[in-house]
Parts: C-alpha cells; structure tokens; sequence
C-alpha cells in the first residue's frame, strides 16, 4: 500500500520534527544569548529519557512522568550553569570543551545505571491503539507529540514576544553589553534560559522515549541532528529553530527510510547549501 | 638552537630509538606506538588549535576517511603504497572541502560545523554497511612490508611509525616557526590587523586546516597498519575529543605540549581501562579539570613554576636581573600564545568575535 506508506512516513517525520524543536529550541536560545554551543544537549535529551523510563517503572503517570523528567534535567542544567559555566565567564571556549565533558560524564554514568541495553518506554495506555481515519491508520502517539511541540512553540513565541522576561532575553541575544547597560539582570537570564534549554531537552526525552526507546548513543545521534537544525535555521532564532527542525526531521526519516545507507549523508546537503549561500542560517539573529 | 636544546632533542631521540630495547615486553612497545600515533593526531589538531585559535571536534573523521579509503582500496586489489597515498589525498581532499565549509563560521560556530561533519562521516560509516562494514567494521588485510621490511613483529612496527613520526615532527616544527606560521598565529590574535596588512587570513587558516587535515589522515593510515581493523568506534566523537584533550592537556601552542598529552591519556586510558570500565567519565572529568584549572595545559604551566621556582631561588634583587625579566617576558609570552581569554583579553575576543563574516 503505497500511499498509507508516505503518509505514515510523513506522520513520523512531523513527529520527529516535533522531537526535534523540543530539543534544539533549547540549544538555540542558549546559544544565541550565552553564545556556546551547549555540547551537553544531546546527553540532556538522553538522560531525560532514561529519567522517564524510571519514573515510568515506578507508575508514575505519563505526563506527570514527562513534567519531572524535564524539571529533573532542568535542574542538572542549572547546576551546570551555577557552578561550572559561570567560572569560565568570558572563556567562551573553555565553557564549550567543558559542556562535551559533562556531555561524556553524563552519557558514563547512563550507561552505568541503566546499562547497555536498549530500554522501552511506554507510551500512555490510551495513546496506543491507531487512529483510523477514512480507512488509514495513524499512529496516535506520534500525533499527540506533534500536537505538544506546537503547542510548546506556540508558548516559546509567546513567552519570546509577550512577556517581560522574552523581552529581556531578545534584548541579552541582540546585544549583551546594552541590555547590561540598561539595567538586565543577564548574570539571572543565563540561569533561566539554561533551565528552560535543559527543560525542554529533558522532556523531549521523555516524549521521545517511546519513539526511540532510550539507549545509549542516543545522545551522540540527537547532538548533530540539534546542530544542524541551528545552522539550517540560524542560531538564536525561534523560527529557525522550527522551521530547521522539521526540515531535518522530513530529510532525516525520509533519508533512513528510503536510503538507509546515506541517512547521514542526506543531512549533510542541506547544511551545505545553508552554509555556502546563507552562513547566517534562514533566519540567524545572531552570527553562529 | 641552543646547546642545551640540542642537548635535550639528543636524548629524547636516543630515548625513543632505545625505547623497544629497554622495555623489551611487547604489550608496551604496542603501548609506545599508539603514543606516536596519537601524539601525531594532537600535533595535527594542535596546528588549527595552538596555532589558529580553531578548535576542531571533527578530527576523527579523517581518520575514518583516511582509514576507510586504505583499507577498501587494498581490498580492492591496490598495492599498499598506492592505497596509502589514494587515502591520505581522498582524506586530505575532503579536509579541503570541509575546511570550505566550516571556516564560513568564525568563532564557535566553528566548532558546530567540524562536529557535525565528524558526526556525519561516523553516521556514513555506521550505515553503509556494503561499504564499511557498519558496526562490525573491516580488516585490512596485513601491514605494508617497506623495502622488504617485515612490520609484523611489535619493535619494527615502532620503528616504522617513528620515522614517519619524526619526519612528520620536523615538518610540523619547520611550519610553526615558517612566516607562515607566523602569519597564522597574527591571523589568530588580530585577524582585522593582519587583514589591513594585506594578509588573506581566510586562505592562512584554510591552508591550515587542510595541512592539520592532511597529517591526521597519515596518522590515520598509521592507525589503521596498527591496528588492522577500522570500525565506527574508532571514528566516534569521543575520539575527536580525546584527540583535543590530548593537545590541551599538554599545552596547546606548544610543539611538546600534545606530544606529552598523547602519551599521559594513552597510558591513562589503557591502565585505566585494565581496572575499571569508566573510562568516559575519566575522561570527561579530565576535560572539565584541565578546563577549568589549568587552561594552559601541562608544558607552559609546568614552565612557567619552573621559571618562578628559580626566580625565587635567586636573591630578591635577581628578579630584576635581565635574566629574570627575560624569564618573565617568556611566560607572558607563553600566556599570549596559548589564546588566553581571561577578562583582560576578553574585548579582544568579543573584538574579533563580532566581526562581520567576510
């Protein structure tokens, strides 16, 4: 059945992208107001699906599972934050080489808790059977993940653009030393902004778990992917966040489905083409 | 050259050619090879990081370039000179090509694109499993014989990789002290300077990376006759940090500093991973200590306490001595050269990282 493939697989690719926003839409404002790429993103996404999968064995309920998961890593995020980045202010490359040995130290201690193999995560009993719609069944977990990465953009743009603290933020990415100027708490909009990153990381992991299962490596498969999504999209920008994410998503789940052998090979054009006619990305704020 | 250099460079050879003889076991002279092959890896990462402020996170790729391109050219029915020279310029050509690429990025976008490009030449190597093997990665068949040398045997290995070490070395010294190196390193600290005195600082830095990108893919060949086997986790980001680890851990700028990195995390790691499995969280926490204490790295820190020992050791009205301030000028120049960003150079940095793209 030809058609019910391309639309499962295009259901799942949106859902992937969904995934992805939730992952990157952190990294990228981290890296547009701190200006460091936060190597330790893709070790978030992975711990907060193994956060998952434990709250999950202890029955704890899926959502609820998903919100602590996320606060759980937001949490490591701030610490992270407050007591490593905050000594190398100004290093701006130290504090990067020192978010990829948190990143080795967390995936370590993963693979030492939750072992080697390859841990299930459950999606919630009532999201299991498929949707059937005109005789086409949908996968409706995967629905429900795309329906919370919009819903999860939606509040990011309206946190951005409507309220104070979006303001303060959009002020520290266009200019640091004026919003300091100005009387910005930055030192405390660094916090907040990481928590949130860390945040979103996390319970992209947790939604992602059922998905992708948690396993280890699955840090060093999400890191490129946020990566690139930033480059295709421009790094501090909310919209490039998004629209990177289900670009990637598409060419990432159409590559491992139709040319599994190339799936990496596939992401690596669009990032040409971004890098050669637009090094600032689609829609880059800030110079990556 | 000083005597005393002269001197120092006469032992060191002595040391490395007498090497196998004095620890005769086997399992240690494999041990000493690995240190050269690493150690020509930091030197190669330590030409962008040391000299061109570019920190690199991609570097295990030309291994995995390097090393794929030999060993399927050699099953393919090449002889082992043709195919090693058939890898190094595949490897050394896609260095160019992502030299293009991630200089389009100054700064620490930098970085971003060269772990991306790393990651997507160990996705390539993970999934083409008709080419690579995938997983379960590839033999090469068995080391080249040289002249009719046989490199089967542990010692002669050495030697071998030695020599293509020491060559590799001088070429590497030649090229930090070359006006070229020169140009580089003022293409690091004032690009904008050095861009009014009529220098092509884009073309100094890509000509860079794709040296340092043609040095890794020699030591990625080395690696392959040694190893004889070449498998995604060989290629892994983990590799490429610990290649950088090793050129920080010495002391980046200096041309001792990654060779001391390399042979620390190479014994580290094989001791420690005789022992205990957490070698990843070792390794982490090295790069977070090494970071945040001592950004340096080991030659121009142990340096500079050994110059202040000796300043100290002198009457206090030695410090004021021209040797003294000789020392001292030394070690604020040891500090310059290892990319110091601390607040006094932060506006440069902020100077140079808000420069508009060219």
């Amino acid at each position: 059945m030809q058609w019910q493939f391309w639309i499962i697989q295009t259901l799942n690719s949106v859902a992937f992208g969904g995934l992805l926003f939730l992952l990157s839409s952190g990294f990228s404002l981290i890296f547009g107001l701190m200006r460091i790429p936060n190597l330790a993103h893709g070790a978030f996404f992975m711990l907060g699906a193994y956060f998952g999968y434990t709250l999950l064995r202890l029955n704890l309920h899926f959502w609820l599972a998903a919100i602590a998961g996320g606060l759980g890593v937001g949490l490591l995020g701030i610490l992270m934050e407050r007591f490593i980045l905050r000594r190398l202010a100004g290093n701006e490359q130290g504090q990067v080489l020192v978010t990829l040995g948190v990143a080795f130290i967390i995936a370590d201690i993963c693979l030492l808790v939750w072992t080697g193999d390859p841990m299930p995560l459950a999606a919630p009993q009532a999201l299991r059977p498929p949707l059937r719609v005109w005789g086409f069944a949908f996968p409706t977990y995967r629905l429900v993940v795309l329906a919370i990465a919009l819903v999860a953009a939606l509040a990011l743009y309206l946190l951005m653009e409507r309220t104070r603290l979006g303001a303060m933020i959009r002020a520290g990415v266009d200019d640091m030393e004026m919003a300091r100027g100005v009387g910005i708490p930055v030192s405390r909009l660094f916090t907040t902004v990481f928590l949130l990153g860390a945040t979103l990381a996390g319970i992209g992991g947790v939604l992602g778990g059922p998905i992708l299962n948690a396993y280890p490596g699955l840090d060093n498969d999400m890191l490129p992917l946020a990566l690139i999504v930033v480059i295709l999209g421009g790094a501090g920008s909310l919209l490039g966040a998004f629209v990177g994410s289900f670009i990637v998503g598409f060419i990432y789940n159409f590559g491992i489905a139709l040319v599994p052998d190339l799936a990496y090979f596939v992401l690596f054009l669009p990032m040409v083409l971004v890098l050669v006619f637009l090094p600032q990305g689609l829609f880059g704020r800030v110079q990556i | 050259m000083t005597l005393r250099a002269a001197v120092a460079l006469a032992v060191c050879a002595l040391a490395l050619l007498v090497l196998p003889w004095i620890i005769g076991n086997e399992f240690y002279v494999n041990m000493a090879t690995q240190v050269l092959i690493y150690a020509l890896f930091a030197l190669s990462i330590n030409m962008m990081l040391g000299y061109g402020g570019m920190v690199s996170l991609g570097h295990a790729g030309y291994l995995g370039i390097a090393g794929y391109a030999c060993i399927l050219a050699v099953t393919a029915g090449y002889d082992h000179l043709t195919a090693a020279i058939f890898a190094v310029a595949v490897s050394t050509a896609a260095a160019a090509f992502f030299g293009l690429l991630s200089l389009r990025a100054p700064g620490l976008g930098f970085i971003m694109i060269t772990l991306a490009l790393g990651q997507i030449v160990w996705g390539i190597a993970y999934r083409a499993n008709d080419l690579t093997g995938g997983d379960n990665g590839i033999r090469y068949p068995a080391r080249p014989m040289p002249f009719g040398f046989d490199l089967r045997d542990a010692p002669s290995f050495y030697y071998f990789t030695l020599a293509v070490f020491v060559v590799a070395l001088f070429c590497i010294w030649r090229f930090s002290r070359s006006p070229f190196g020169a140009s580089l390193m003022g293409a690091r600290d004032q690009p904008r300077r050095m861009r009014m005195l009529g220098y092509n600082v884009w073309l100094i830095q890509w000509l860079t990376f794709v040296m340092a990108g043609f040095w890794a893919s020699i030591a990625g060949v080395l690696y392959v006759y040694y190893n004889l086997f070449l498998s995604p986790h060989a290629i892994s980001l983990q590799q490429s940090a610990e290649i950088l680890l090793m050129a920080i851990l010495g002391g980046a700028s200096t041309l001792t500093g990654p060779i001391v990195g390399a042979a620390i995390i190479t014994l580290v790691k094989n001791v420690i991973s005789t022992y205990v499995e957490r070698w990843n969280t070792l390794l982490g926490l090295i790069f977070v200590v090494v970071i945040m204490f001592m950004p340096y790295g080991l030659v121009p820190g142990c340096a500079q306490l050994w110059r202040r020992l000796r300043i100290r050791g002198k009457t206090p009205k030695a410090a004021s001595s021209p040797a003294a301030m000789r020392a001292h000028g030394a070690s604020e120049d040891a500090r310059d050269r290892a990319g110091d960003t601390r607040p006094e150079a932060g506006s440069l940095a902020r100077d140079t990282a808000s420069e508009p793209a060219p």
